[in-house]
């Protein structure tokens, strides 16, 4: 029990370290920049945050992760925040119609694979491939679930997946269980998740591509900064790291 | 008569009386801002959409069938640990609650790992029999059962323990055999125990949602209960959601209501 408050104490301590040092290498005069951020640029975003950093002496990132809807309603309830980066159109047009952001800019695509089991073992090659299989797809409430039914669509294909999920990440965990042969994801999904699945591309996901806008925000308290950090996610450095982990430049 | 009433009225102990009144604010408050916020003139036509429809039959259907299970399997257990005397009876009591905290994703996660087509029992089944049990309606059933049957093996051993043994002891001394003794003397002393506990179980079931969509997907007409379906359509409109919650809260009260009329009109 009397570990506790003294590892609080010591944490509290450290905290206030790191922040003194960070204000110190700007001569005192430490900016903050928060980005609201859709959860699937976590690792993505957590780099570009640090090279951002790198180039501005004195400038700290701190990031909100969450699903882009949550965010979305967070921003136009007035979260102080300085930039927004959504997941879909969807949601970065609910923070523009409510004033919120102006003048989006897609920065990053994201499209379907289907994610099987390291090696392939079923040779999985086609959307076709899957007819006959136990497959997982999202439900079509959610983004990907639009995306895995419009690619179907796409290629005529009558193909029913055996439970539609409440979200990617746990339609990616019902092949990692080895409860599905085949789970339609995004490929930057089943790059995190490397170890343990293969992806394979399929030309029918280009009929619905994901696409990421990130827009500096009207209330913004550093718009200034703002504005540099969605330039710099645009520019080379930052999109060969969102490359890396597995969206197409746009 | 009229002069008792205010008396009795004074008797309650603002000690008892204080913290009851918090209490049914905080557990009907959130009510409350549901009905609130609930968009009423959209309610017929949810009710027409087959696939609520689907999914509220298939909620009921579900959970009466988890509460027969529970009953089948969790009085025999509830009388081992209430009447049982063998050692390691306190940590099977404690086994028997796992599953009321664990949570439920987890709970499914287990069954998959048991039940699931690479699982220790599942694999079995899928090898001998060519039967798989997630994504199907009796993945929903044992991710029912597994959550909510404790709540009626704790209701059952508690009217057990509460039950006076003399009465077992004397239809003994008179020659009853131990099954007869169960099955004359005890159950219908412990009825309304059974009975408790039975509600608490069919209501837990009718709102489990975490096992459910681990073990059994989400799939419209087979697996896809209330719950499933008010988080799917809370992804996209917080309003439908609001109204599928309050049909399924209006459903369970309307049964469980109806319930309690027959059985007063049986005791009377």
């Amino acid at each position: 029990m009397r570990a506790k408050p003294t590892l609080a104490a010591a944490v509290l301590a450290l905290a206030s370290l790191t922040a003194c040092g960070g204000t110190g290498a700007a001569g005192g005069d430490g900016t903050t920049l928060t980005v609201f951020a859709a959860a699937s640029l976590t690792e993505a975003f957590t780099e570009i945050g640090d090279r951002f950093e790198a180039e501005h002496d004195g400038v700290r990132v701190e990031f909100n992760f969450a699903g882009s809807s949550d965010l979305a309603a967070q921003i136009t309830e007035g979260a102080p925040a300085d930039v927004f980066a959504a997941a879909d159109a969807e949601n970065m047009e609910k923070a523009v119609e409510a004033g919120a952001a102006a003048d989006p800019r897609t920065f990053a695509l994201n499209q379907l694979v289907i994610a099987v089991p390291e090696g392939n073992p079923d040779d999985v090659a086609a959307l076709a491939d899957l007819a006959g299989r136990t497959f997982a797809a999202c439900a079509a409430e959610i983004p990907c679930g639009a995306a895995a039914q419009a690619a179907v669509d796409a290629a005529g294909l009558d193909l029913v997946p055996v439970t539609y999920e409440a979200d990617v990440k746990a339609t990616l965990q019902k092949l990692v269980l080895g409860e599905v042969d085949a789970a339609l994801v995004y490929r930057t999904d089943a790059i995190a998740a490397d170890t343990e699945v293969d992806a394979v591309e399929f030309p029918e996901s280009a009929a619905a591509v994901n696409t990421y806008p990130i827009a500096a925000l009207e209330d913004a308290p550093n718009a200034g900064l703002a504005a540099d950090f969605t330039d710099f996610v645009l520019a080379d450095d930052a999109q060969a790291v969102l490359e890396t982990a597995g969206f197409q430049q746009p | 008569m009229s002069a008792k009433r205010p008396r009795q009225r004074r008797r309650i102990p603002a000690a008892l009386l204080v913290p009851a009144v918090a209490g049914l604010a905080f557990l009907v408050l959130p009510l409350v801002g549901l009905l609130a916020r609930a968009p009423w003139t959209e309610i017929p036509s949810r009710l027409a959409e087959p696939d609520i429809l689907a999914a509220l039959r298939l909620s009921l259907a579900t959970a009466t069938a988890a509460t027969a299970l529970s009953l089948l399997f969790g009085v025999p257990i509830a009388w081992l640990l209430a009447r049982g005397d063998f050692p390691g009876r306190g940590l099977l009591r404690a086994l028997v609650t796992v599953p009321l905290v664990l949570p439920p994703v987890v709970g499914g996660v287990a069954l998959l790992l048991v039940f699931g087509r690479n699982g220790i029992v599942g694999a079995w089944l899928y090898d001998r029999f060519d039967v798989t049990i997630p994504f199907t309606t009796t993945a929903v059933v044992l991710a029912m059962t597994f959550v909510s049957m404790p709540f009626l093996v704790v209701s059952v051993e508690g009217a057990l323990r509460g039950a006076d043994v003399r009465f077992e002891e004397a239809a003994a001394t008179l020659g009853a055999g131990r099954w007869t003794v169960f099955t004359h003397v005890t159950l219908p002393m412990i009825a309304p125990g059974v009975l408790a506990g039975a509600v608490l179980c069919w209501a837990r079931a009718l709102g489990e949602f975490g096992a459910t969509i681990t073990f059994a997907g989400n799939f419209p007409g087979r697996t896809q209960t209330m719950p499933l379906a008010v988080y799917l359509a809370l992804q996209s409109d917080l309003e439908a959601a609001i109204v599928l919650s309050l049909l399924l809260l209006a459903v369970s009260v309307a049964v469980l209501a109806s319930l309690r009329d027959r059985w007063t009109a049986a005791a009377a």
